[in-house]
């Protein structure tokens, strides 16, 4: 073997036979995302948001005024926080309104910035909403008061129509590089992500409302917490040589505690869900679960950029299996 | 402007950006079979485009201490040693090697420092300068979300500086590994193919450096022919690896604007070898978004009506 190429296989499973390729001095072939942990923190704020949005505005129709105010303060805490985590991680964080100046179906990073704007917007409104109680019932204040628990509900039906969206096109920002690892996931990070929102979201309301008020918080971290277990599983199993960088490294012992946190915050929701202690203990374990599992695949993604065998390999055998000509 | 092909398969950016009577496409052809290595296109880009420098570093890579294209490496020269597969593609690096003095340059050469005549080993030098690709389906300029990135009228994608906010989003998007953010600015830079010097229709600074002509500045389609024939007359003289890399509309990303004649494998060199632009794959993954945010609204319905309080 001359110099420029290099044995693949240090550390390999043995489901993946090891395979030769070249290089240039094994250095990696595509850049390695520049984005910091403000990006993957988002993936969890931003998930975080839509799901407690959604709680929020399912408590609001049916009438459990406890769990709808912790779904709308955590939506308004978790999009604010991921409005920092986003303009904190751009290069020129003080042109971060660039990104108002077009509007791109090319860019999933462009569409999510309106859906963010949008959903932002409205659960503002419906969380300042939620201190109509607390203002005057007299003079100016007092109609505005009066006025705020119908735009609140407004608002906060605004803010779960843009929560699914808002949940999901983080997967599709991923998986819309040359990153191998995230190309390769589109077909499934889209439903870890859509899971992932609806656990910690249903975890917010286990957290937050009390026994009688939290029901269908915990069937939806419960649901959340399967498809989140389930996509994930794909992920790291389905995906030939490229489910590799999910299970080793850093990504892969994040990738791990998310699953035990995820299966005993569900678990503990399941079976506990009459305690107020207990409840409160499973929703924590799955924002736990929620925050691994973001970070096992931000990190996945970098992992697979280092290493030029996951760029050279999946299309070389691409090369290999197409029709001459 | 938006046409069946304007994500995927062959079509003239220029005008499919909306371009009315643009210009020919220009780009670059280098052809490795004649690169002796000078990095006088390296050199020339900084000093033309004011790049900062990359650090003193020595990494062992035969000559090459700069490693690859970065932010501040817009142009970078790839040295490869290894056995030759043959006398005639031995003949060939030699010949370029005569072009200029390149023992006076101390440039790598196949013989040994003094040495004329007859060589003794068969130990070959690859050199080949890399550069941005501009593609016709550029995965970079697809998604900036600040647009940034735009496609000139000369089928080219340059970064505007003024726009860039630095969100990074272009780096990963890159098939190549290309474009880079530059540390201590926060933005994203990469070759504008001397945007500012064809303009005034001016030749691009690597080109004009280039003592060899490895780099050819011209009109694509002309380029796609000449470098044709320079693979066949490879092939006639007993070099039948010699390969084009780039050229074919039909490819990933739709053809490069700058393409390259190699003598080996595009991952000896550093390039991917079957590159695709993700953009082929946008509707289908936002098709799979589409379906788990339904799955989510359905899930949220389904808890709040199972149970009134």
């Amino acid at each position: 073997m001359s110099q420029g190429e290099r044995r693949s296989g240090k550390g390999d499973r043995v489901m993946v036979p090891p395979a030769e390729f070249r290089s240039y001095y094994g250095r990696q072939v595509v850049k390695t995302p520049v984005w910091r942990h403000d990006v993957a923190a988002y993936l969890f704020t931003g998930g975080l948001a839509a799901g407690a949005a959604l709680v929020a505005a399912g408590a609001d129709l049916t009438g459990r005024p406890a769990l709808r105010t912790t779904g709308r303060l955590t939506a308004l805490a978790a999009i604010g926080a991921s409005g920092y985590f986003l303009i904190n991680d751009l290069g020129r964080p003080s042109r971060f309104h660039h990104m108002l100046r077009v509007a791109k179906p090319t860019s999933p990073m462009s569409v999510g910035t309106w859906v963010f704007s949008a959903f932002g917007a409205a659960a503002g409104v419906a969380a300042v909403a939620e201190a109509a109680p607390w203002l005057p019932r007299d003079g100016v204040v007092g109609l505005a008061a009066r006025a705020l628990p119908a735009a609140g509900r407004a608002g906060g039906l605004a803010a779960a129509a843009a929560a699914p969206a808002l949940a999901t096109y983080t997967a599709v920002l991923l998986s819309d590089t040359a990153t191998p690892a995230w190309h390769e996931a589109y077909p499934r990070l889209p439903f870890v992500f859509a899971g992932s929102a609806l656990a910690s979201g249903g975890a917010a309301g286990l957290i937050g409302a009390p026994i009688a008020q939290a029901g269908p918080a915990r069937t939806l971290a419960v649901a959340g917490a399967a498809l989140e277990l389930t996509a994930t599983h794909g992920v790291e199993h389905r995906m030939g040589l490229l489910s590799e960088p999910f299970r080793q490294g850093r990504a892969g012992r994040l990738l791990r505690a998310a699953r035990l946190l995820t299966a005993a915050g569900a678990a503990g929701a399941l079976f506990g869900g009459r305690n107020r202690v207990v409840s409160a203990l499973s929703g924590a374990a799955l924002l736990a679960g929620s925050v691994a599992t973001r970070y096992g695949v931000f990190e996945a993604g970098k992992a697979s950029a280092e290493d030029p065998k996951y760029t050279v390999l999946p299309q070389r055998e691409r090369l290999a299996t197409r029709p001459p000509g | 402007m938006t046409g069946p092909n304007s994500y995927f398969g062959p079509i003239d950016p220029a005008p499919d950006a909306g371009y009315v009577d643009a210009p020919p496409r220009m780009g670059f052809f280098t052809d490795t079979s004649v690169c002796i290595g000078c990095k006088a296109c390296e050199v020339a880009c900084k000093e033309w485009n004011g790049i900062p420098d990359d650090g003193f570093n020595l990494l062992g890579m035969s000559y090459d201490n700069t490693g690859g294209l970065s932010a501040n490496t817009w142009r970078h020269v790839a040295f490869i040693e290894q056995e030759s597969p043959s006398e005639a593609s031995m003949d060939v690096l030699r010949e370029a090697e005569r072009t200029v003095s390149t023992q006076f340059l101390g440039m790598p050469s196949s013989t040994l420092p003094g040495a004329t005549g007859r060589e003794d080993r068969d130990l070959r030098w690859l050199m080949m300068s890399n550069v941005c690709k501009h593609c016709t389906h550029a995965a970079c300029l697809d998604v900036c979300p600040t647009g940034a990135l735009f496609r000139t009228e000369f089928g080219t994608v340059v970064v505007q500086e003024d726009i860039c906010n630095g969100c990074g989003y272009c780096i990963p998007a890159c098939p190549y590994g290309v474009i880079d953010q530059r540390k201590d600015d926060g933005r994203a830079w990469k070759c504008t193919l001397c945007y500012d010097r064809i303009g005034e229709g001016m030749t691009p600074a690597c080109a004009q450096a280039c003592p060899t002509q490895s780099i050819q500045y011209g009109e694509l389609d002309e380029l796609r022919d000449r470098a044709a024939k320079r693979v066949e007359v490879l092939h006639q003289r007993g070099v039948p690896e010699a390969k084009l890399y780039g050229h074919d509309p039909a490819d990933g990303v739709g053809g490069d604007g700058a393409f390259f004649l190699l003598l080996d494998e595009p991952e000896v060199y550093g390039l991917p070898p079957d590159p695709v632009v993700t953009t082929r794959d946008l509707p289908s993954m936002w098709k799979h978004a589409g379906v788990a945010a339904l799955t989510m609204a359905a899930a949220a319905v389904v808890a709040f009506l199972g149970r009134r309080p």
